[in-house]
Parts: structure tokens; C-alpha cells; sequence
């Protein structure tokens, strides 16, 4: 209990880090923000009532506290170029980044468990080269490409080549298909890899040997003796995944014009929006550490041994 | 580095050298093509003439590409030097500031680490502003965390070496001991860093630039030729393939040649396996013999034969040890028996019984079943030899579900009894405990209490008591005996003393053989081969000279490969004639000597 709590703290410490950053994100541009935004074009009659509606006239200290009060009433800020409410932007767009996220993460972890264990229950001690050979290459090969190229490499073959899934777009089930995919694949070979090292290095281990003295079915052997031992690693490696998703969204959004908030961020990055761009950016970080601390508490529920290792 | 590089790391090499050879010679080549423009032929689709089609002003794509390998390959060096730089600094200021300023660094790092460096990018770039400038800083600064966490862990490690506190003793100041004993120290992990680094930097660069947030036009790079491309992917796939292929052939080189070195650097080698064969002769079995091992050889690939030959039986009612130096093969014969030789390993035997059930004989799940039911093992380490993940209760009481069909409450009760048997006191609490919660000599228990779940008819004890200490050990010991009664044990250890204890036979295992068979009252008496002998001597009793430094056996045993025409002790043997050198005694009497000992003296 003493545990999570400090976990909390040090997640509401990492917070504030992270707001203060973007707030200062917004200060530290050279320039004039709000010159930059509107362009060179604009009346100073229009950028100065701009700057008053953005807050940007009263002193620093101001601004912070109004950022601040306002992060807790939801309000993330007004976009510049079109004037709308950042958490209106973002209630509209999230639901769209959390289907595809919440389609990838268990997908990769049901690929990747089974057929790691798998991998290594079959490659033990050395055995079956073959295999092992083979596996390595080709998961070597699709950790070596980035996401945007695994995206373009689906729409290749799947929308341009074979014309059986579309390229873009959300809509029925079939425009799922590819965006997931694309985030999936890196992920899960990567996975793969750890739960086969991880379960080769548990099955080297004196109480398997017992348990294979005790001459149990397979099943019970792996499930029950070796996939507990294994989830510590798994789980550390699944919550860092599940931050790398965020990266990997932006990017699969942008391929497949998904409607969700990696594209949007861009946009506003692109045209100067800051506002947005600092908003989202903000989310994004407020998920990292969430999910970081996620992990953290599962870890130490999952493992009977940590309570006593973290005093 | 003088170690070897594998086929793939240098497939990457070459892959980078295409690269490099592009990023120079490039430009020149092809500077003009790229920048041709054809009006006549806008987003044409691959051809003869333009292998990768042309772009939205009529330029040709392919030379684009090879033209914008330099600006690609410049702009990651620089970010990955950046990154790299910073990650350094950062890393190694926590051992020049002190404690407090160290463990605010260190914080600071772990805070940063977490995030992906996409996103420290994008926050940067907005800062910056977009363009190869604020693409290069942004990158930097992402990846400089990682970097600074692998400073940190393997200064950590250096920290903790001899030959630092030696320094510090001798008064070297901090910043010195920072640049003249650790980064020496941590330069080839890093510099491996290094090259995997920069693979990700171009790639990361490039979804940079494909998302908009990298080189701007007229500039451009790969990832903005990917992103042009993208608009006509459906009718000249081949504007985006083509870019898109030079991405990935600099990734793969990166990562290939990168992840061979460093396997290269940690000397990995990869064990090569065969399948077990079993040869197998029809014997009729014997009465009152619980196992019997006849002929029993265990072979490892490259001719090495830890156990050679081994034949004994063990009956009802008695406890046999087997004793011998550590290499002596004593620890395999066990595992051989219950059939846990590690993979390569093949086991032969001309009978293996357990039971008077032919092992050899039995299908694999007969087999399975037998051994677990009849045979059970204690091992070396109870420390280990529980699976921390589980409840001590739960990893009884599955011997019982899994091999006797018992339900789940009356297996949970099962194990209650026997952990009660075991005398470990109040058995049902414990049961719900975990292996961390309890003691080395209550781990010891357990797994003794696991062995009897299924009331099997042969223990099986592989130095039970090596890792506990003394106090515990007796108390073990007597356990050991009680629960062998009315049935049948193995004694498997180094220690003569703990065999004489426990035992009424002693096997003595030699170089893979055994070499003297005698009870516990001839041992006492005085054994007979010289071997044994010398093992007796280097033991220190109540009654030993404490004058005199105790007796040890000079020399060492033959390995598991080596092959010798003559007796394998002969070499530290005193007594060993030229007969001893060229023929192998045979065992005959009790024990395989050409010159037994025949003095029955007193021993304690």
C-alpha cells in the first residue's frame, strides 16, 4: 500500500514536470507566437485582440496560474487559427486514437505470449536451428523497419496491389484492418522476442527442473510454473510498448488520415497552432505517466516477491 | 576488434558502405537529373527511362534518391553526435556532483526515459520550428535519455569495480577518476550503442520528415520523398517504393552490422544439439530391487561421457550414497536416472528399472507417469528449486491432481499432511505462503514434502544439505532418514562424513565410473581402493593433528573427454605401478584396483 502511494506521489510530481513543460513550450518559441500563427499578413488590431483572448498580454506569472486553474476546469485552451476549444478538439479526436489503441495492445500481446513460449519451448538448449534462424531473421528484419514504412508497405500490397482493404479513412470494420496492423507488427515481434528469451532463461531454472521432476503435463508446466516467472519482464516491456504506441499512433494516423489526435497534432504543429500542439503534446504526456505508474502497481501485484524487494 | 563478424553483420557493412558511397558520390552524379524538371511528364509512373517515376513537377525520383542519401545520412550523424553527446553528459554528471545532485540527475533521467522520443521531438519542433534544424535538435534531445541511462548503468557498473576503489584510495579526484577510469572503461559498449543509434536516428528522421515535422521543401530527404510520393501512390506506387526501399536498406545495414558486433563483443555462443537414443536389452528383473541400472552411459556431443558404464542396484529399506570430487559424473547420474539429462545429452543403458518397471521400455507417458509417482528428487539448492511465483501449498498439491486424481481440496489437504510430516509447524498457514517467506531449512522441507506427495518408492537426493548450514543440516539429514523408512534412497554427495551418517552402502564415483563398492561398516573399517582412501584422509576429524595441514589429493581428475588405456587415478596414485598406466582394473570384489589396500584400520 505504502508503495503505491509513493508511486502516486512521484506520478503528481512527474505531472507537474510535465505541465510546467508545456506551458513553458508556448514561451520559450522565438518570436511572437501569435505573428507566427496568423502571418505576416494580419493587422496588428488582429494579432493584438488575439493575444488578449489567448491571455498572452497579462504578466508570466498570470498566465501560469490561469493555465493552471484552467487544466483543472478541462480547458486545454483556444486554438488560434480557427479559435476553437483545444479540449473540444480533443473529445472529438481521442475516441478514434483510443479504438485503434485499445485494438493493438491485446492483439500483440495475444500474438506475441503464445508464440514466444512456443518459440522457445521448441528452440530449448539449441535445438531445431531451423527455427530459431528463421525467426530471429525475419523478426530482425520487421524490428528494423519503422512504423510509417510498415503502414506504406500495407497499403502497398493490401490497398494498391491486391485492392482488397481501403487505404484510408475510418469507417466499417475493414478500414481497421491495416491501421492495427501496421501498429501491431513492430510491437509483436519485439514482444516475441523477449517472452522467448524470457522464458528460455525461466526454463534454465532449478524449480522448473523440479517441476519437470514432478513430471507435470506441458500445459501445467508452462502455464502455471513458467509464464508467471516471465510476466515481470513482459509486463515492463508491455507498459513501455504501450508508450511507444503513442508515438507509433501519430504516425499510423498520418498514413492512413485517420481521424484521430496524432493527425491532428501534426496539423497544428504545421500551421502553427500552438495552442492545440502544446494541448495535445500535454495529453500525451499525462498518458505516459499514467501508463507508467499502471504498469509499476501491476508489477508489484503480480510478483509476490516485490513487496518485500521495494522496502 | 579481433573477433569475428557474422555473414549478416557483414551484409550490414556492406549496406552501410552503399550508403556512405552514396551520401558522397550522389550529389555530383546525380545533382542535375534531380533537379530537372519535365513538364511534359508530371507524376509519371516507373519507366525505362524514370525507374522510379517522377514527382509533381516531372523530376525524376530515382535520382532524387540517390541525391538525398547525403542530406539523409548528414542530418541523422548529427542528431545521433548531439544525442549522443548530451546522453554522455548527462549521464556521467551524477558522478561528478555528489550524492544529492546525483540522485536529482538520475530522477531527471528516469522521468525523461519514459517518454517516446517522438514526442520530445514534436514538443521540440514546435519550439524550434519546423525544419532541419529544429528536426536535428529535437532528435538529439529525444534521444540523449537513452543515452544517458546506459551511461549511468554502465558507470554504475564500473563504480562498484576493484580497480576504482583502488583510485579513490589513492586520492584520485573525482572529475579524474570520471575521464581516466570509467569512460576508458565504457567507450566499446557505447561506441556499440553507437551504430544501432544512428540506424534509429535515419529512420526516426525520416518519419520526421514524412510527417512534415522534418526537412522542408526545397530541401529534401528520404522521408520527404516518401511523403511526396504517398499522394500518387495509386498511380505510380513506385515513386513511394523507391524512397521507401533506400529507407529501409540504411536501417537494415544499421541494425544488422550493429547487432553483430555487439554479439560479436559478448561472445555469445549458441549450443548445437542432438536427439537422445536409447539402446535397450530385455533382462529378467530381480526381487526386492526398487532400481536397477545396468550399464548406464550418459554422452554429450564432441565425445565427452561424463558417467561411463555405471551398473548398481538399489533395494527396499536401504539408502545407497554415491560420493566423489565434484566432475566425478555423481550429479548426472542422478539426473540420468530420472531422466533429466539436460538436452544434448543422450543416456544409454543396457536396463534401467524403476520399480520393476522397465524405464527404457515405457512410452512417454507411462514413463512420465512412473517417475513421477515412484521417484522423487531433492535438490541441491531449496533456494531455487521453488518456484517463487507460486504457493508452497499449490506446488504440492499439483504432484497429487496431476499424477494420483485427486480434486483440488482433498490435494490442498494432502499437502497440509505432508508439509505437517515434514515437521514444519503450522502446516496450513505455510501452505499459503510463499517460497520467499520461508527459511533455506524450510524450503528444504517443503521440497521433501513435495518428493512425498505421490508416496514414491525412491528418494532421490542430489546434495541436499550443500547449501544449508550447519545446524540445519542435521536436522535435514534425520529428516532424510526418517522419511526413506520402508522405502528406498540415494544419497547423492561430496561430503563422506554426511554419506556415512545416512547410509548403509556407498558407491564411489571416479571419472565418470565407479570405482569402490562397499557398506558403511567396511568404510569404517578401511576402504580399499586408494581413492577412497585419500577422500577418508582429506576429512578432518575430532582426533586429526591440528599441527599438520590436512591431507589433500594432489592432482586432478580426468576429464569427461579424455581417454585413458590405464586406471584414471593412476597419475595421483602412490601405490601405481606400470600395470596401473597401460590396463583398466575392472571391478571385481567391491573395487577396480590392480593394488587394493589391505589394511582394516580403525577409522574415527
Amino acid at each position: 500500500m505504502a508503495f503505491v502511494l509513493r508511486r502516486l506521489c512521484r506520478l503528481l510530481l512527474s505531472l507537474a514536470v510535465v505541465v510546467t513543460a508545456s506551458f513553458g513550450m508556448m514561451h520559450l518559441i522565438p518570436g511572437d507566437p501569435v505573428r507566427a500563427a496568423l502571418g505576416p499578413t494580419a493587422s496588428p488590431e488582429l494579432i493584438e485582440a488575439r493575444r488578449a483572448t489567448l491571455g498572452l498580454d497579462l504578466p508570466l506569472h498570470e498566465q501560469f496560474w490561469n493555465y493552471l486553474t484552467g487544466l483543472f476546469r478541462g480547458e486545454l485552451g483556444v486554438s488560434i487559427a480557427t479559435g476553437e476549444r483545444v479540449s473540444d478538439i480533443v473529445g472529438e479526436r481521442l475516441p478514434a486514437t483510443l479504438e485503434l489503441a485499445f485494438a493493438a495492445v491485446p492483439l500483440t500481446l495475444l500474438l506475441a505470449v503464445p508464440l514466444g513460449m512456443w518459440l522457445a519451448a521448441r528452440t530449448e538448449n539449441g535445438r531445431r536451428r531451423g527455427t530459431e534462424l528463421v525467426f530471429t531473421t525475419v523478426s530482425g528484419f520487421v524490428l528494423a523497419l519503422p512504423e510509417f514504412l510498415v503502414a506504406i508497405g500495407l497499403v502497398v500490397v493490401f490497398s494498391v496491389t491486391l485492392g482488397v482493404l481501403p487505404p484510408a479513412g475510418r469507417g466499417d470494420p475493414s478500414t481497421y484492418v491495416l491501421p492495427v496492423a501496421a501498429l501491431v507488427l513492430g510491437p509483436a515481434a519485439l514482444i516475441t522476442r523477449l517472452i522467448r528469451l524470457e522464458t528460455l532463461r525461466v526454463l534454465g531454472e532449478e524449480y522448473v527442473r523440479v517441476a519437470r521432476a514432478k513430471r507435470l503435463a506441458p500445459a501445467r508446466l508452462y502455464l502455471r510454473h513458467v509464464l508467471p516467472n516471465t510476466l515481470t519482464a513482459t509486463l515492463t516491456i508491455a507498459g513501455l510498448l504501450l508508450a511507444g504506441l503513442i508515438a507509433g499512433s501519430v504516425i499510423v494516423e498520418n498514413v492512413f488520415a485517420w481521424p484521430g489526435v496524432g493527425s491532428r497534432v501534426v496539423q497544428a504543429i504545421v500551421s502553427k497552432d500552438y495552442p492545440v500542439a502544446q494541448g495535445i503534446v500535454l495529453l500525451y504526456g499525462a498518458v505516459v505517466l499514467v501508463v507508467n505508474i499502471g504498469v509499476d502497481v501491476l508489477l508489484g501485484l503480480a510478483d509476490p516477491r516485490s513487496q518485500i524487494r521495494r522496502h | 576488434m579481433a573477433r569475428r563478424i557474422s555473414p549478416t553483420g557483414l551484409l550490414g557493412a556492406a549496406l552501410i558502405a552503399v550508403v556512405l558511397l552514396l551520401a558522397i558520390a550522389g550529389p555530383p552524379l546525380w545533382g542535375e537529373a534531380a533537379a530537372r524538371m519535365d513538364t511534359g511528364g508530371i507524376n509519371a509512373p516507373a519507366s525505362a527511362e524514370h525507374w522510379f517515376g517522377t514527382d509533381a513537377l516531372g523530376r525524376d525520383v530515382f535520382a532524387r534518391t540517390m541525391v538525398a542519401a547525403r542530406l539523409s545520412l548528414l542530418l541523422a550523424t548529427l542528431a545521433t553526435l548531439l544525442g549522443v553527446g548530451a546522453g554522455i553528459v548527462l549521464g556521467a554528471l551524477p558522478m561528478v556532483l555528489g550524492r544529492r545532485g546525483a540522485r536529482s540527475m538520475t530522477t531527471v533521467v528516469e522521468l525523461l526515459v519514459a517518454f517516446p522520443g517522438l514526442l520530445l521531438a514534436m514538443a521540440l519542433a514546435v519550439v524550434v520550428g519546423l525544419g532541419s534544424r529544429g528536426a536535428v535538435l529535437g532528435l538529439g534531445c529525444a534521444m540523449a535519455p537513452g543515452f544517458a541511462r546506459l551511461t549511468q548503468t554502465l558507470a554504475a557498473s564500473v563504480a562498484g569495480s576493484d580497480y576504482l576503489a583502488a583510485a579513490k584510495v589513492l586520492g584520485v579526484g573525482r572529475r579524474r577518476r570520471l575521464t581516466h577510469y570509467v569512460l576508458p572503461n565504457i567507450a566499446e559498449p557505447l561506441i556499440l550503442n553507437l551504430t544501432v543509434s544512428l540506424g534509429q536516428s535515419l529512420l526516426a528522421l525520416a518519419g520526421l520528415s514524412f510527417l512534415g515535422l522534418g526537412v522542408q521543401a526545397p530541401e529534401y530527404d528520404w522521408g520527404r520523398l516518401v511523403s511526396d510520393g504517398m499522394t500518387g501512390v495509386y498511380i505510380s506506387p513506385m515513386t513511394t517504393v523507391g524512397p521507401a526501399a533506400a529507407i529501409c536498406v540504411a536501417a537494415l545495414g544499421f541494425t544488422l552490422f550493429g547487432e553483430s558486433l555487439s554479439q560479436a563483443a559478448s561472445g555469445r555462443r549458441a549450443a548445437r544439439g542432438r536427439s537422445a537414443v536409447r539402446e535397450h536389452v530385455s533382462l529378467p528383473p530381480e526381487p526386492g530391487a526398487v532400481l536397477r541400472v545396468e550399464e548406464l552411459t550418459v554422452t554429450f556431443p564432441g565425445g565427452l561421457r561424463p558417467v561411463r558404464r555405471l551398473s548398481f542396484t538399489v533395494r527396499q529399506g536401504e539408502i545407497v550414497g554415491i560420493v566423489g570430487e565434484s566432475g566425478s559424473g555423481k550429479s548426472l547420474t542422478a539426473s540420468a536416472v530420472a531422466g533429466l539429462v539436460p538436452h544434448p545429452g543422450t543416456v544409454t543403458a543396457k536396463r534401467l528399472e524403476l520399480a520393476g518397471h522397465d524405464l527404457l521400455g515405457l512410452g512417454e507417458r507411462q514413463r512420465r507417469h512412473l517417475l513421477g509417482t515412484e521417484l522423487a528428487m531433492v535438490f541441491q539448492d531449496p533456494m531455487s528449486a521453488l518456484n517463487p511465483a507460486l504457493r508452497v501449498g499449490a506446488q504440492l498439491a499439483e504432484v497429487a491432481t496431476t499424477h494420483r486424481g485427486a480434486s483440488a481440496a482433498q490435494a490442498r489437504e494432502l499437502a497440509v499432511e505432508r508439509l505437517g510430516e515434514v515437521a514444519l509447524p503450522e502446516p496450513a498457514r505455510l501452505a499459503r505462503q510463499y517460497p520467499h517467506e520461508y527459511s533455506g531449512g524450510m524450503r528444504q522441507r517443503a521440497v521433501i514434502a513435495m518428493g512425498l506427495m505421490a508416496e514414491p518408492g525412491l528418494i532421490v537426493a542430489d546434495e541436499p544439505t550443500t547449501a544449508l548450514d550447519v545446524t540445519v543440516q542435521r536436522q535435514i539429514l534425520r529428516l532424510l532418514r526418517e522419511v526413506t523408512d520402508g522405502r528406498a534412497g540415494v544419497l547423492i554427495s561430496h561430503d563422506l562424513a554426511v554419506v556415512a551418517q545416512l547410509c548403509s552402502r556407498v558407491l564411489v564415483m571416479y571419472a565418470g565410473r565407479i570405482v569402490e563398492e562397499l557398506t558403511v561398516e567396511e568404510l569404517r573399517a578401511g576402504p580399499a581402493h586408494p581413492y577412497t582412501r585419500a577422500l577418508l584422509d582429506s576429512l578432518p576429524t575430532l582426533d586429526s593433528d591440528r599441527s599438520k595441514p590436512l591431507r589433500t589429493i594432489p592432482g586432478r581428475q580426468p576429464g569427461p573427454g579424455e581417454r585413458l588405456d590405464g586406471c584414471p587415478f593412476a597419475p595421483r596414485c602412490e601405490a601405481a605401478s606400470d600395470r596401473c598406466r597401460a590396463e583398466r582394473p575392472s571391478l571385481t570384489g567391491g573395487v577396480a584396483c590392480h593394488h587394493p589396500l589391505k589394511t582394516k584400520e580403525a577409522v574415527r
